[in-house]
């Protein structure tokens, strides 16, 4: 197999993951947009989505029925947060309400694990992972129905959200949220039902990336630290920009992926854990505000 | 509100030019707050800055003070002209201000705030204050000295060893002084020092800025709305208008100023 | 009542500045000091001093190292266990390659190469700031583990993948007990403390708190905002590099990366929380609160649920338990047990009288 090829295919693997860091870091960007916080827990609540939802079918439920209930599940998870942990600490420094969520990352983390228990779970979604007979036979190139479809799923609903956010009544309004609360809660914006929207909204992006990345590979603890690899994407794109979470993501996902099958090797591997931290550092450096972010003029 | 001003011969006469600001431009992407303003500032005196709101009062300030860099114009301070003004330089040429949203610390006491307005005074290092040598015990009992001193002189024994956070908005106002003082400087920036005060708290606060003028010679830039205690304490008044100047001045030539009444009122031009 | 003020005059600045200026506290202060290097050592049973004290002190240490960088100057930092790492294996190579390396010695010299990684990777914090430097910290935690572990010259090569650490030895001595090892750590960490106590208190933790509550007002001051945030970097980095070593050499015995997760960075992160962010006193109460727990924890659960319980739940109780605990902590007490311990001794100057 050509060394081309074999490029194209790491290349590839690399962007379809990207599409899925995208996916995650949409919902640290939408909850951010909305209320201005941070929250670590996204990735817990991608473990968690994915977990239940998986848990549920092993009770019974078929495959919708199982997804509704636990749509539901993540909309109710939203709604406690923003109640509980985030509503009392509404004007605090927000460092304080990154720390609230990392506190918040523990309790999601610890029930699951109590409802749950531990261990490996299987996801099916009916697709083999298995590479596409027809590229394969046609160019040599080896890539997974699965990883294809996990992306272009991924990549269907950040573009509609996308869609949503720029077009719609209701995007408008999450952006005016997102931009100044009090300013928009003097026009009539209904602030609570807009957080309740953006925070199922959340549960659900973060349900879809928990199946995808558990079907890929499986429902277990590790999903919390793939979803930690979301924070680098959020810095290289920006924390408030859509747009920047899709070309982040995909930065992210190639370089991670050529830089552990072209460099590791000769270090012994095991780069995919902190390349994507570094770069991240490196693009603060040089564009402290991300590629699409916001810059911030501090008035004295 | 009047102050018997001056009726004694001032400690420090009024000298030469300590500061020129020449031709200065300041632009926020499309937003102009600076344009072409120019003015000197006279060593010793009471320098007040006037204008409607959003005229550029406070732009001007950072920029003399290095906060904002301007796209044109140079400021020369006792003659020597400056490229670049940073803060830390401001601070080492003996610049010191107040912000007009008051910039204390407020995690620490009233005390540790205007012992760190000594900091450029204290050269001891870290090993040094870890270890309580003898340089680092000896500074932090001089410059607590100081402090004293400044502390009395503002009123607020009471409450040197409360945290700033909790005091209320007068008293705030007056530890920010007290934290400018602290520095000694030639030149004290005062953005709104009296705004939000009531007529007591304005008295005093007059009270304070004079005796500094006086006592040590330092020199006063302040921004100021209360056209009362503009009038009465400042010896000459610059006065900004959509970032630029339409006065300058004593206060009873900018008063009769035409140009300013029409600002002020608001009539369109 | 017996904790009045009365008739204790401070006629000195330098009075005024004491770390303990009522006389009660100075007495309590010795007390304690006296109980815990002369009784503890003869009463304590093996057992708590391994298990317990040690590790108390060594987190302490660690948790002070948290609270000089996030605490004191605000810059807040998921690597700390990252930084650990580089103590402990500095700590082992140097002993190990340096013939006839005092242990005291290899100590401060692995704290100091914890403090150069800790510059290295707070260099950024000049430019970035909050989330974002959260992030980069994070860089610095999964980069220094894999490197510890990847290249094999910081494990001499060691193919069982587990190191001894080397016993701890001054002057011939060789600190082997429980009670030899308790007091070595306990004066080194109560030397540190008194260290970080004084920075805390003086021109340096004045520098690190203004940076950390108004960095322009800082800088227009005068307040060289750059040596102050990679001052803050290195002796935090210090702090936690010795208690990794300290870690290492006094408490598992072995010297190994996989010890060092980002669970324990967010650990050390939950200490100063709990304890009291930008307190001396909040490092100990956090560490001996995070520590104890755990242990409190699984008492209830057999005194609760009587027969043996599935390790998976009690420790997914400890996870719903310590997280619910950071989030109380923050809504209702945000400066933490020190806060609480402070309130309590306003309490008792004016006790039994309510105000």
């Amino acid at each position: 197999m050509g060394g081309f090829q074999f490029f194209l295919e790491v290349l590839i693997g690399g962007l379809l993951s990207g599409v899925m860091y995208s996916l995650v870091a949409l919902g640290f960007v939408l909850i951010y947009k909305a209320s201005g916080v941070f929250n670590f827990a996204q990735g817990a609540m991608v473990f968690f989505a994915a977990v239940t939802f998986v848990g549920i079918m092993e009770l019974g439920l078929p495959f919708w029925a199982a997804l509704l209930v636990t749509i539901g599940v993540m909309v109710l998870l939203g709604m406690a947060t923003e109640r509980f942990v985030l509503r009392p600490l509404v004007n605090q420094h927000e460092i304080t309400l990154l720390m609230a969520t990392i506190g918040l990352t523990f309790v999601i983390e610890g029930v699951a694990q109590l409802v749950w228990g531990v261990g490996v779970r299987r996801l099916d979604l009916g697709i083999k992972d298995v590479p596409l007979p027809w590229l394969a036979d046609n160019t040599g190139i080896f890539i997974s129905q699965l990883d294809i479809f996990a992306a272009a799923v991924a990549g269907f609903l950040v573009a509609t959200l996308a869609l949503l956010f720029a077009k719609t009544d209701t995007g408008r309004a999450l952006r005016a949220v997102a931009d100044d609360h009090a300013a928009a809660l003097s026009i009539g914006i209904p602030l609570k039902r807009i957080w309740a929207l953006v925070w199922a909204i959340a549960g659900i992006v973060a349900l879809v990336a928990g199946m995808l990345w558990g079907a890929r590979s499986g429902v277990q603890f590790a999903l919390v630290f793939v979803a930690l690899k979301a924070l680098p994407v959020l810095i290289i794109g920006g924390f408030t920009s859509v747009p920047g979470v899709i070309v982040a993501g995909l930065i992210v996902g190639a370089s991670e992926k050529l830089a552990e099958v072209y460099i590791g090797p000769s270090v012994g591997g095991g780069i995919e854990s902190w390349f994507p931290y570094v770069l991240a550092i490196l693009f603060l450096l040089i564009r402290p505000e991300g590629l699409f972010g916001e810059k911030i003029i501090r008035r004295v | 509100m009047t102050i018997q001003l001056h009726a004694h011969a001032r400690a420090f006469p009024i000298g030469a030019t300590i500061l020129q600001v020449d031709d200065v431009s300041l632009r926020f992407g499309g937003v102009r707050a600076l344009t072409g303003v120019s003015f000197d500032v006279r060593e010793h005196e009471v320098r007040a800055i006037i204008g409607p709101n959003g005229a550029g009062k406070s732009s001007m300030l950072n920029v003399i003070n290095g906060v904002y860099q301007p796209q044109e114009g140079t400021l020369t301070f006792r003659g020597n002209k400056l490229d670049g003004m940073t803060p830390r330089r401001a601070a080492h040429m003996g610049i010191s201000r107040t912000f007009q949203n008051i910039a204390l610390f407020k995690g620490m006491t009233v005390l540790d705030n205007i012992m760190a307005g000594r900091n450029l005074r204290m050269h001891a290092s870290f090993l040094e204050v870890a270890f309580r040598l003898p340089r680092a015990t000896r500074e932090e009992a001089e410059n607590r000295d100081v402090v004293e001193e400044i502390i009395e002189f503002l009123e607020i024994e009471h409450i040197r060893k409360t945290p700033v956070g909790r005091l209320p908005y007068g008293l705030q106002k007056r530890v920010e002084l007290g934290r400018a003082l602290a520095a000694e400087p030639s030149i004290l920036l005062l953005d709104e020092p009296m705004a939000g005060m009531n007529i007591e708290e304005k008295q005093d606060m007059c009270r304070y800025v004079l005796d500094v003028n006086d006592h040590y010679g330092t020199t006063v830039v302040l921004i100021e709305h209360d056209m009362g205690v503009v009038m009465d304490i400042s010896d000459r008044v610059v006065v900004l208008d959509y970032g630029k100047k339409i006065g300058d001045g004593s206060p009873e030539e900018v008063r009769a100023n035409q140009e300013v009444i029409d600002a002020y009122l608001g009539v369109a031009h | 009542m017996f904790y009045r003020e009365a008739g204790q005059f401070r006629t000195s600045y330098a009075q005024d500045s004491q770390i303990f200026p009522l006389r009660q506290d100075r007495l309590a202060m010795i007390a304690l000091l006296a109980v815990a290097f002369l009784l503890i050592p003869a009463v304590a049973s093996d057992y708590w001093l391994r298990a317990l004290l040690i590790p108390w002190l060594i987190f302490s240490l660690v948790a002070m190292g948290q609270n000089i960088l996030t605490g004191y100057a605000g810059q807040l930092s998921l690597g700390s266990a990252g930084f650990m790492a580089v103590g402990a294996f500095a700590c082992y190579n140097l002993m190990l390659r340096v013939d006839g390396m005092p242990f005291l010695v290899a100590l401060v010299l692995s704290g100091l190469c914890a403090a150069a990684v800790g510059v290295a990777f707070g260099l950024p914090s000049l430019r970035i700031r909050g989330l974002y430097l959260a992030v980069a910290t994070l860089a610095a935690q999964f980069f220094i583990v894999w490197a510890l572990d990847k290249f094999g010259w910081f494990k001499n090569y060691d193919p069982s993948g587990v190191i001894t650490a080397q016993p701890m030895e001054i002057l011939g001595y060789e600190f082997a007990s429980p009670q030899a090892k308790y007091l070595l750590v306990l004066a080194i960490v109560a030397g540190l403390a008194l260290l970080a106590k004084n920075m805390a208190r003086g021109a340096t933790g004045r520098a690190w708190m203004a940076v950390r509550d108004m960095d322009v007002a800082a800088e227009v001051m005068g307040l060289p905002l750059m040596r102050t945030k990679l001052q803050a970097f290195a002796i935090s980095s210090f702090y936690c590099g010795v208690g990794g070593a300290l870690f290492a050499f006094a408490y598992l015995g072995t010297v190994e990366p996989s010890a060092f997760t980002i669970d324990l960075s967010f650990r050390i992160l939950f200490m100063i929380i709990i304890g009291g962010v930008g307190t001396i006193l909040g490092s100990f109460l956090g560490a001996g609160f995070i520590l104890l727990l755990p242990i409190l924890l699984s008492v209830v659960f057999h005194a609760v649920v009587g027969q043996a319980v599935d390790a998976s739940v009690v420790s997914a109780v400890e996870l719903i338990v310590f997280g619910s605990l950071i989030i109380i902590f923050l809504i209702v007490e945000p400066h933490g047990l020190a806060r609480l311990w402070q309130v309590t001794k306003e309490r008792l100057r004016l006790w039994p009288f309510p105000h």
